[in-house]
């Protein structure tokens, strides 16, 4: 445990040192991998803790994206104002698409999820006015909050390392508390846990509502970050990217989703750059990760942990405990 | 009333084509519990074979009916030894993944093939002309369309029904051990349905390609509504996915006419509906997902 935190700390500031070696087009690739972090760490709260699969996260993203933007271009570009503008909008969407997908799981899950989202995709694809349509809403101010304007590309990454960190902290602490635990107990064995008292209901529609915020969260910062947004990122594909993410890195734990992001946005700008074929190589290296590592990143560094410390002393120590218990 | 007789024949036709495409998935989902993410993917390598068979002399149309589907089939039949073959202890989601991942590389794929330009496949003249129908001239095409779904509906619903191999097909839908311990080659069920499956997704490649075109997202759009088609309709049966299928058609066609801005609105809405009253769909049987 205490190698944990040195760890965590450590990684902490080697992240909030980021601006003072990288260059600034890296520093934006890192800022979009933190949102991209946030995004797919709120469906991992669904996918890998509370095991609902889910194909229409990117409506989240998008119902926050757009809040933010509309919020932002027709009220004031603070952040104080369209951060909350944007959480309870997608709260509220988010309330609404949970009392219905509450009624149905496993497949049916997934497919209903995709149907809402691809109705709030074609809303927002249909609704010009509104939304700017498919030439998608540009022109949107600079983020300012409390006098600090955030035009400026370090700031605005200390701000959203910022939000990450206490995303980050606040889902490990949700995950481990007891109403973590309970999702967890749903993933596992759902009919056991309510026959034990639970009202599951309740819990995972809790959950989806906590994914839900916290993708709007993501969408409302990416568009704070980029000035821009469109109705390709509220598309289902941006829901398959998003699951992508969260199985390649490891569905279940904290850091799994963080890092599937990273790997994501860092293999897409080198293999862009030599060739368009981008989604046949996310597509490859998705089948492999589903077929031979299941477990994500984070499994293939666990069990790199678990070979090394056993070759050192691990085989040792079970071996003379199995000893003791023969003798026993 | 002529604007709704003709819609009324749009929407019969596009419900045909949605049921063409949708009867594989439904059937593959059926038997082998994998939603078939690559779907759509097999869909439209079926219609961009078509548009290569077809570059040169539309006439060609009628030879791109038979060898489509056949390519498609045998690309099924691949994918079926090497990938699923071997996955089966993974579980069904797993699966599922793993056509998704399939899907993005089909799109690459026809990409670098086919490029990424808008395309469009001629109908042979005997096709492409209109005929007379009480009193209304209707595209021949469309009705060409609306025969063969009815065709397709009527043989598939035979096979199942009639059939040896439809009895098989059947009992694999309600109890998949029971039928492996009755000596019934399950495996050898699976990559014949998976076949199938790949032959009628390039079936409705061909017959879809002269209506709807070709574009480079087109197997995203056309697989989201054949799995709103499966929902509505519910699993393993053929007249659920050919109910549904009608209706989606009909609902889609005359939303847009009407109210163009929410037509794809309406769809989604009606399979929330659906799900939630009855989470089975319209005609399905219970099947624990």
């Amino acid at each position: 445990m205490k190698k944990g935190i040195v760890l965590t700390a450590a990684v902490a500031l080697l992240m909030g040192l980021a601006p003072f070696f990288l260059s600034l087009f890296h520093l934006n690739l890192f800022t979009e991998i933190l949102i991209l972090g946030i995004f797919s760490l709120s469906l991992n709260v669904l996918v890998g803790y509370t095991g609902m699969v889910s194909l229409g996260h990117a409506a989240f993203f998008g119902v926050g994206a757009y809040a933010a933007g509309i919020a932002a271009k027709e009220m004031s570009p603070n952040l104080l104002a369209t951060l909350p503008i944007a959480l309870i909008a997608t709260i509220m969407v988010a309330a609404v698409i949970g009392m219905f997908c509450m009624k149905v799981s496993g497949f049916y899950f997934l497919m209903l999820t995709l149907a809402f989202s691809q109705m709030i995709y074609s809303f927002i694809h249909q609704s010009t006015d509104l939304t700017g349509g498919s030439n998608g809403l540009s022109g949107i101010p600079a983020p300012v909050a409390g006098g600090i304007d955030f035009s400026n590309p370090v700031l605005l990454f200390y701000f959203i390392l910022g939000v990450f960190f206490s995303v980050y902290a606040g889902l490990s602490l949700l995950v481990h508390s007891p109403f973590g635990q309970v999702l967890v107990g749903i993933r596992e064995n759902e009919t056991r846990m309510r026959s034990m008292g639970y009202n599951t209901t309740r819990y995972k529609y809790a959950s989806f509502i906590i994914a839900g915020a916290l993708g709007g969260l993501a969408g409302s910062l990416y568009t704070s970050f980029n000035g821009f947004i469109s109705p390709i990122d509220v598309y289902w594909t941006m829901s398959g990217s998003v699951l992508i993410m969260v199985i390649i890195g490891g569905a279940g734990t904290m850091a799994g989703p963080v890092l599937g992001a990273a790997l994501i946005v860092i293999l897409e700008t080198i293999v862009s750059s030599y060739t368009h074929s981008w989604m046949m190589i996310i597509g490859i290296i998705f089948i492999i990760f589903v077929v031979f590592f299941p477990k994500g990143l984070t499994g293939i560094a666990q069990s790199i942990m678990h070979r090394m410390t056993r070759s050192k002393s691990g085989y040792k120590e079970n071996h003379s405990k199995a000893v003791l218990k023969k003798n026993a | 009333m002529d604007m709704i007789g003709a819609q009324l024949v749009n929407g019969l036709s596009y419900g045909m084509m949605l049921f063409v495409i949708t009867c594989g998935l439904a059937l593959v989902f059926g038997i082998l519990g994998v939603l078939n993410l690559a779907h759509g993917s097999l869909y439209m390598i079926g219609a961009y074979v078509t548009y290569s068979i077809t570059v040169n002399s539309a006439q060609n149309f009628w030879m791109a009916l038979i060898i489509a589907p056949i390519v498609v089939a045998i690309l099924a039949f691949i994918i079926e030894m090497t990938l699923l073959r071997a996955t089966y202890h993974l579980g069904h989601l797993s699966q599922v993944l793993l056509t998704f991942g399939l899907a993005y590389i089909f799109h690459d794929i026809a990409a670098i093939i086919w490029g990424s330009n808008v395309l469009s496949v001629a109908l042979p003249p005997s096709l492409a002309g209109t005929t007379v129908l009480f009193d209304q001239s209707f595209p021949t095409y469309r009705l060409v369309v609306i025969g063969i779904g009815f065709l397709l509906a009527a043989g598939l619903w035979y096979v199942q029904e009639k059939t040896r191999w439809g009895a098989i097909i059947r009992a694999g839908l309600s109890d998949k051990e029971m039928i492996s311990a009755l000596g019934v080659n399950i495996k050898l069920v699976f990559t014949v349905v998976f076949v199938i499956g790949g032959f009628l997704a390039g079936l409705g490649g061909v017959i879809a390609a002269p209506v709807l075109g070709l574009y480079p997202i087109m197997e995203f759009q056309t697989l989201i509504l054949a799995l709103v088609v499966l929902v509505i309709g519910g699993l393993g049966s053929i007249s659920g996915t050919f109910t549904a299928a009608i209706l989606i058609g009909l609902v889609e066609t005359f939303s847009k006419y009407l109210v163009p801005e929410l037509s794809l609105f309406f769809v989604y809405g009606l399979m929330a509906v659906v799900l939630v009253v009855k989470p089975n769909g319209l005609l399905g049987k219970k099947v624990a997902a």
